[in-house]
This record gives C-alpha cells, sequence and structure tokens, in this order.
C-alpha cells in the first residue's frame, strides 16, 4: 500500500489553508501533535507509533487496546478504548495492553449448575466491597459491579446476561479493590449458562443424525456428480424461506429434504 | 461526528421514501432479484476482482502463471525475513507433536482437537491469543439444524451458486455435513446462541440463503465463540500458547515433510526454531494488505502471512484471485471507516438505498453482487451519497427495523453496532448508516484437500488461509463454519499423523534457499521481505525521518 492512501488515517478533511487541523495530546507523558478528529489508536499511528501490543481488532471488540486518560483541570479518571475513542486536545493518556488477572482451571464438563462451583473456583469474589470502580472502568458499559453481585448471588443467568458484551480488556480488574479477575469470573458464568443453564436446541441431535444418514448422503453425493447445468437448473428453482415467515414455516417443495 | 450538512439534509430525502417502502416491505414485495445472466455482467463490469490492471502473473512458485492481486504477488515476490545461512537448525528451541501457527477459531479449535486427540501442542499467533477475525465476526454461522425445512443439500446449494459454482464439491460436502456437529460442540462448551424459549436456535437469512439457516449469538457471534474456545485452551494443560509469536518461515526436514517452524518474538526480535511433528497453519486472511486501496473490516494482523509461508514450501494457490469486499462497510463517520455493518441488518428488513432515497438491488444479493451494484451506483450512475469527508456511500435504512420489529430492536439486536455510532452522536435506530463496499475476505488461499492435508507431508491448513470451500465468494456464515469444521478435522489428523506417520530428518530451510534462487533467476531483484507480520501505518512524513533500517 502506498503511504499516500493510506485507507487508515484516511486524512481527506483539511482545513481552509490545507493544513490539518492539529491538536496536542500527551502520551504517556511526553506532548505530539495529532490532527483533531483521529481516534487515539490512529493518532499514535500518525505521530510515528508502529503497535505490537496495544492493537488487535481496530474495531471495539477484542479488547487489545484499553486506554485510560485524564483531562486538564478534571480529576475523573476517564477509560476508553483507542480505537474507538477520537483524540481531545491537551488529554493525557496511557495504554493498558496487559493488566495480570489470575484465572482458575477447571474441567468444564464435570461443572454443576451450583452457584458454590464458582465460590470454590473463585472465593475472592466475596472480597468485593461494592465500590463500583469495575463499572466505572469498563469501556463497554457493562455493569460489572452488579454481575459480580448476581455471581455471589448465584444469579448465574444475570451475571452472563449482563456481561454478554465483555470483551475482557482487564480495565476492571485493574481497578478493583478487592482485587478480583472479574472477566475471568464473568466468563465462567457465560458458559455455565450457555451449556448447563440455558435449555439446548432440541433440533440438533436430529439434524447431526439426518446430515449423516444414507438418504441425505446420496442425494448429497448426487449434487457433487451434478453438471454445472443441472446444478443452475437447481439452484434457479430453489424455494426461498420468506424471509418475515414464522419459525415453523414448510416449504411446498420438499425435494432436497 | 454526527451527521452534519450535505448528509444531514440528505436523510430527509430518506426519511420521505420510507413509508412507502416499509409497506411494500410488509407486503413481502422486495427489489427484484438478478437472473444468473445478469450477476455475471454486474460482476464482470463492476468487482474490483475483475480489473485487469490490478492483478498480474507470478513468476515464481508452484502456482506460477497465476494471476492475482498485485498486493499479494508483491508478497510471494519477495525475500525471507531470515538468511537461511543464519539459522542454527541443530538447535532446536522447543519441540512438540502438533504446532499450530496462528490463534484465532481456527487454531483453537484445531488445538483442542489435537489435545483430545492425544498430542501436546504449541500454539504460536502473532498478537494476543484470540487477537483474530473470528472475534469480529458479527453475522454468525450457517448450518442445515432444521429438519423440517432445510437440509445439508440445500445449504450445499446455495454455497456453490454462491461461489460461482466452482467451489471444491468435496470441501463443501464436509463443510455442510459437519455443521450441525459444530453447533452442537459449541453449544456444550458453553456458547450462547439467540435461542427461543425452548431452547430452539433463533435463524435468520444472509445473502444467497434459500432458507434462514445464520445462527447467531446476538450480533458479536465470533466473540462469544472466540472467548469461549480460548478459556476452554487455556484449561488444557497440553497446549502451550506462545503470544507475540508469529511464524516467519516453515522448515522441512530431509525426506520433504514438514518439520516445525522458524518464530520470531515480535518484543524481543529473538527467532525460536519449533521442531514439531506436524504442523497446522490457520493464520487467517489478508484485510490489511488493503487490496486495490480498499478499506477493510479485517484485525490488524490479517496480513496474509500463511500464504507466503505455504507457497514458499510448495503449496498451490486455489482461488486467490477472488478476494471478498464486504457490501457494507462504514464510510462515515471517518473514525470507525472500514468497520462492519452485519447483513444481519439487511436480513432484518433495513433497505439499501441511493442519494434520492431509491432501492436500486435487492438486499439478499450474494455479496460480491451487491457490493458491485453498490458501487455501479456511486461511480458510474452517479447516485452515490456524498459523506462530507470526500468519499461516496450509500445509506443502509436502519430505523426501518424498530418500525418493522418494534421499537428498541435495533438497540436489543445490535448492541455492538448501536454503541459504535452512539460513541459519535448518530442513533442508529433513529438514522440511516452510511455505508460502501470494504475488503473483507479472502476467498481463496492455499490448496488443501477435506482431510485438511497438504501436499507436504505433516503440514495442515485450517480457516481462511485455506482455499476451496467457497469457490469465488463466500456466503455469510459460512467462514466460521469452515473454520471449525477444517480445524477440528485438522487438530484430529494432524494429532494422528504425529503418532503414526511423521518420520524423523534432518532439519532444513534449503526451500527457502530454493525459493530465493527462482526470483533471482525471475529477474526479480526487491527488497521486500514478507510475511510482512504487520501494516504500516505511520504517517509518511514521519517515516521519512524514521532513518533506523528495521
Ligand atoms: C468484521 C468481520 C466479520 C465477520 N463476520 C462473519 C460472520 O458473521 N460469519 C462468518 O462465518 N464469518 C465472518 N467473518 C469471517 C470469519 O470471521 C473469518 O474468516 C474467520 O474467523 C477466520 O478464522 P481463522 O481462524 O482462519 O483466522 P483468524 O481468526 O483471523 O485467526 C488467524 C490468527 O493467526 C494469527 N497470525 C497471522 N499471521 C501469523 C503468523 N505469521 N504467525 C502466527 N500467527 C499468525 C493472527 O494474528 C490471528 O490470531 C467475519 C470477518 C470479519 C473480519
Ligand atoms: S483494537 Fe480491539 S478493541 Fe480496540
Amino acid at each position: 500500500m502506498k503511504a499516500e492512501d493510506n485507507q487508515e488515517t484516511g486524512l481527506k478533511e483539511k482545513t481552509e489553508t490545507g493544513k490539518l487541523k492539529l491538536i496536542p495530546i500527551y502520551v504517556m507523558g511526553k506532548r505530539y501533535q495529532v490532527p483533531h478528529a483521529l481516534t487515539i489508536m490512529k493518532a499514535l499511528e500518525y505521530a510515528g507509533y508502529r503497535f505490537i501490543r496495544g492493537c488487535g481488532c481496530r474495531g471495539g471488540i477484542c479488547g487489545a487496546c484499553a486506554t485510560v486518560y485524564r483531562k486538564p483541570g478534571d480529576y475523573h479518571l476517564y477509560v476508553g478504548l483507542a480505537c474507538q475513542t477520537v483524540v481531545e486536545p491537551d488529554m493525557y493518556l496511557t495504554q493498558i495492553p496487559f493488566y495480570p488477572a489470575n484465572r482458575a482451571h477447571y474441567d468444564f464438563a464435570q461443572l454443576t449448575v451450583e452457584p458454590e462451583e464458582i465460590f470454590k473456583l473463585y472465593p475472592e469474589v466475596f472480597r468485593c466491597i461494592a465500590c463500583n470502580s469495575c463499572t466505572k472502568a469498563c469501556p463497554m458499559d457493562i455493569p460489572m459491579m452488579d454481575v459480580i453481585s448476581a455471581v455471589k448471588q448465584g444469579a448465574i443467568a444475570r451475571a452472563a446476561g449482563l456481561s454478554f458484551s465483555c470483551i475482557q480488556c482487564g480495565l476492571c480488574v485493574s481497578r478493583c479493590m478487592g482485587e478480583l479477575p472479574q472477566y475471568h469470573i464473568a466468563q465462567l458464568a457465560r458458559r455455565i449458562h450457555g451449556s448447563k443453564l440455558i435449555p439446548r436446541a432440541p433440533h440438533l441431535t436430529a439434524a447431526m443424525t439426518a446430515a449423516k444418514d444414507e438418504k441425505c448422503q446420496k442425494m448429497l453425493g448426487g449434487l457433487m456428480k451434478s453438471d454445472i447445468r443441472q446444478l443452475i437448473t437447481s439452484y434457479n428453482s430453489r424455494e426461498i424461506e420468506p424471509e418475515m415467515a414464522a419459525d415453523d414455516w414448510t416449504p411446498a417443495n420438499c425435494d432436497y429434504l | 461526528m454526527p451527521y452534519t450538512g450535505e448528509p444531514k439534509k440528505l436523510i430527509s430525502v430518506v426519511e420521505k421514501t420510507r413509508s412507502e417502502r416499509l409497506s411494500r416491505k410488509r407486503k413481502g414485495e422486495e427489489f427484484p432479484l438478478m437472473s444468473l445472466e445478469e450477476r455475471a455482467a454486474i460482476l464482470q463490469k463492476f468487482h474490483p476482482d475483475h480489473k485487469e490492471e490490478g492483478r498480474r502473473e507470478l513468476k515464481v512458485g508452484a502456482s506460477k502463471g497465476y494471476s492475482i492481486a498485485h498486493e499479494f504477488a508483491d508478497l510471494l515476490e519477495a525475500r525471507s525475513r531470515v538468511a537461511p545461512d543464519l539459522v542454527d537448525l541443530s538447535n532446536v528451541d522447543m519441540e512438540t507433536d502438533v504446532l499450530i501457527v496462528g490463534g484465532g477459531g481456527a487454531g483453537t479449535a484445531a488445538a483442542l482437537l489435537a489435545e483430545e486427540h492425544g498430542a501436546k501442542v504449541i500454539l504460536a499467533t502473532k498478537l494476543r491469543h484470540g487477537d483474530a477475525n473470528t472475534m469480529m465476526a458479527e453475522g454468525g454461522i450457517q448450518s442445515a439444524t432444521k429438519r423440517e425445512k432445510d437440509s445439508i443439500c440445500l445449504h450445499y446449494l446455495d454455497t456453490i451458486g454462491g461461489g460461482h459454482f466452482k467451489n471444491e464439491p468435496g470441501l463443501v460436502a464436509n463443510l455442510v455435513t459437519e455443521g450441525p456437529g459444530v453447533l452442537s460442540w459449541l453449544e456444550n462448551l458453553g456458547v450462547a446462541f439467540s435461542k427461543f424459549p425452548d431452547g430452539r436456535l433463533r435463524s435468520l437469512h444472509g445473502g444467497g440463503t434459500s432458507r434462514r439457516r445464520l445462527h447467531f449469538c446476538g450480533d458479536i457471534t465470533g466473540i462469544e465463540i472466540m472467548r469461549t474456545i480460548r478459556d476452554e485452551a487455556r484449561n488444557r494443560q497440553n497446549i502451550n500458547v506462545l503470544e507475540f509469536s508469529p511464524a516467519v518461515e516453515l522448515v522441512l526436514n530431509a525426506h520433504g515433510h514438514c518439520a516445525g517452524a522458524l518464530l520470531y518474538n515480535l518484543e524481543t526480535e529473538e527467532y525460536i526454531l519449533v521442531k514439531a511433528k506436524a504442523t497446522i497453519i490457520t493464520t487467517g486472511g489478508c484485510g490489511r494488505l488493503h487490496v486495490q486501496g480498499y478499506m477493510t473490516t479485517n484485525h490488524y494482523g490479517a496480513t496474509a502471512d500463511g500464504i507466503v509461508l505455504g507457497y514458499r514450501a510448495g503449496l498451490q494457490l486455489k482461488f486467490l484471485h477472488t478476494v471478498q469486499y464486504h457490501p457494507t462497510g462504514i464510510v462515515f463517520p471517518e473514525q470507525v471507516g472500514g468497520l462492519l455493518v452485519t447483513e444481519k441488518f439487511r436480513g432484518a428488513g433495513a433497505n439499501v438505498l441511493n442519494i434520492n432515497g431509491e432501492q436500486f438491488v435487492n438486499e439478499k444479493e450474494p455479496r460480491d453482487v451487491e457490493s458491485a451494484a453498490i458501487i455501479r451506483e456511486c461511480l458510474e450512475r452517479g447516485k452515490g451519497v456524498p459523506t462530507g469527508t470526500g468519499k461516496l456511500g450509500v445509506w443502509l435504512d436502519s430505523p426501518m427495523i424498530d418500525i418493522l420489529l418494534g421499537e428498541g430492536t435495533v438497540e436489543r439486536d445490535f448492541p455492538g453496532k448501536y454503541i459504535v455510532y452512539k460513541r459519535f452522536g448518530i442513533d442508529i435506530s433513529r438514522e440511516p448508516m452510511l455505508v460502501y463496499p470494504t475488503l473483507h475476505y479472502q476467498n481463496g488461499g492455499l490448496e488443501f484437500n477435506d482431510r485438511s492435508e497438504t501436499t507436504v507431508p505433516g503440514l495442515f491448513l485450517a480457516g481462511e488461509v485455506s482455499g476451496g470451500v467457497h469457490g469465488e465468494n463466500r456466503l455469510v456464515g459460512n467462514s466460521l463454519l469452515d473454520v471449525l469444521v477444517f480445524a477440528r478435522i485438522a487438530g484430529k489428523n494432524a494429532a494422528n499423523y504425529a503418532r503414526d506417520k511423521a518420520r524423523d530428518g534432518q532439519m532444513t530451510l534449503e526451500h527457502v534457499r530454493f525459493y530465493h534462487k527462482e526470483l533471482e533467476e525471475a529477474g526479480i531483484a526487491t527488497d521486500r521481505i514478507a510475511p510482512i507480520l504487520l501494516p504500516d501505518y505511520t504517517d509518511p512524513e514521519v517515516r521519512k525521518r524514521q532513518l533506523t533500517a528495521h
């Protein structure tokens, strides 16, 4: 890729003088001038950083780019994902690409849905002092303290639901007074919920059997051997399930069922 | 960055045509689908794959003469990161049964299966474990799970129709047959699919599907699958994960079998020699090559490294002349440009519209056709919507979804995208989105067979790095399925191979020396090196001042 058509920074927007509007930011205390409308991630790259750590999906979903910052004259600690947060003049920032958090080992197949199982693996859940720092630190707006109190109350489904969009960036862990590994605990709750608490899909076993039964494999074998003209005919005559149909819709044409 | 100026004004045009479009939608009246001939014609004229000036014939290697995008050709006509003479092959740093290169969905699933079949596993990955395209999948995973209305044969037809009838039949047969088993495996591990209260899986249409068989976990299917299987891998004592340690070259042995790989510690810049009885490449895709200058949906590490490794070791390329442009990537706000807007928005009822608020393409066309139609609307017909930041796009009318399916649906069913836009002051349940095609997926890749084997004994593949399953175009939800189906096959077969068939022999990098020689003989004098490992987005002015060679 040529630097001129850098798709990432995509710096098209210029001021009347033809110059980019630059603002100062402080990266780990050091001042850089960067274009005003960039995300923190792209601003760092503009400044000359080439990431090894602290950059993953670039789309707000992997949790690699957790960042904390302060603004002048404001005591709050702000959090954000570098790939999603736009720079502000004079912000002081640092990325936190990694934060140690202990994870329990378990044999998942053997676990039951009893909340005590989680308590045994993570006894530290009871060290939570309900300070709410984890919730405040979450760039995904997850009410992490409520997740932990749900676990303490044995409400695994609630913990799973509340933490569903967790990207495991680790910022909650970094701020925890009780020294909990919140995101590992939430992960365990979600797995127990997904596998052992909500009803299993009742149609999957039948589908697995059907996929491998003789009749079906024979039909499939026939398709695999068809020439392209036959395939095109079959393809064009497929009956399309209507978008707004109820889930129990059944086709009029049962050729390939 | 909320909408201002021109785009803001143009939204009112969309609103004007909305009620009429809604009533057509409710009556089930859709914009007509194109015939196969019309599809072929629009692809030929407007799909970037068909631009002659965008590609060239390879001058070296097993697929010499094959014409592919310059961005790939540049990588394949490049030298190794290490001079083979500098590597002491008698000094093995680590030894294992199965080495897996790439810690995304395919790598992790393969690791689990290899371990279950008795192998000691090293999983070497470039960034953190799970920093991968798998993490980013939003739409879902296809599989024929509802017998009353669907079957693997219909899934087969949809898949090869989408792939222009060019897919490898045996690979597609595996894909569809193993599908229901994969979903059951995931459910067992704790992946929380979106379900009806009785446990039945909810499912949607995607472009090119005849039945609603796209299963999903909210709009974050990829992260739910990735974080669950990663968590499981962390429970397994015999899976050793090495992060920030990309493979830069495969190592063969005197029998011509794969014997492991040379890894590079990105942080200490050391090379690490890993000897393995079997090796699986699962390095994913190529979005960060920005083929033809397109923006991309892919993660930071999607630089086609596996293609380079495999090609130097003698594997052939399949279907790499096509890459997939997802029709709906964000073009505004600029800060999140390139990000994917899942086709589930269209599945849920959102129209694709031009500057006049008119439909110009059915929303359920296969991706390549949908993209070509959007490009035509903007470039040829001049009916694109100016973004105010120097680009063109088309509208995706997301507010229709709340009107059709009930207030709050967009926020509930698309929480990920809802929050991305909210951060920029745009409420996508009230205002439409501006989108344009974005580089999304590597349709083709290295050649392999339905046992995940390659022509090099001891070398296996799985996932986006491979070619053949999807022919020339992949359908939504078929990649997550491909990744898991073939990773499970590769994991099992690699473990069995390591136990029963692997032959020890002197390790060698002769194939790299040979490749270098071939480059010289073809008259390619270049200082390009590959794999590139990471893209470089440094400002060009800054780069001019970076004088140390690296
Ligand atoms: C935004 C987005 C949305 C998508 N949505 C869907 C969807 O809804 N449904 C669907 O089916 N598919 C979807 N896809 C496609 C699908 O997610 C991917 O094709 C698939 O997950 C690829 O899996 P993989 O394991 O092959 O590669 P990845 O998941 O990308 O994993 C590859 C891994 O290898 C590592 N790696 C790369 N080079 C090296 C090296 N040299 N050495 C060691 N490690 C290396 C990478 O860092 C990465 O961790 C989507 C893709 C994207 C980008
Ligand atoms: S890079 Fe993945 S969340 Fe920012």
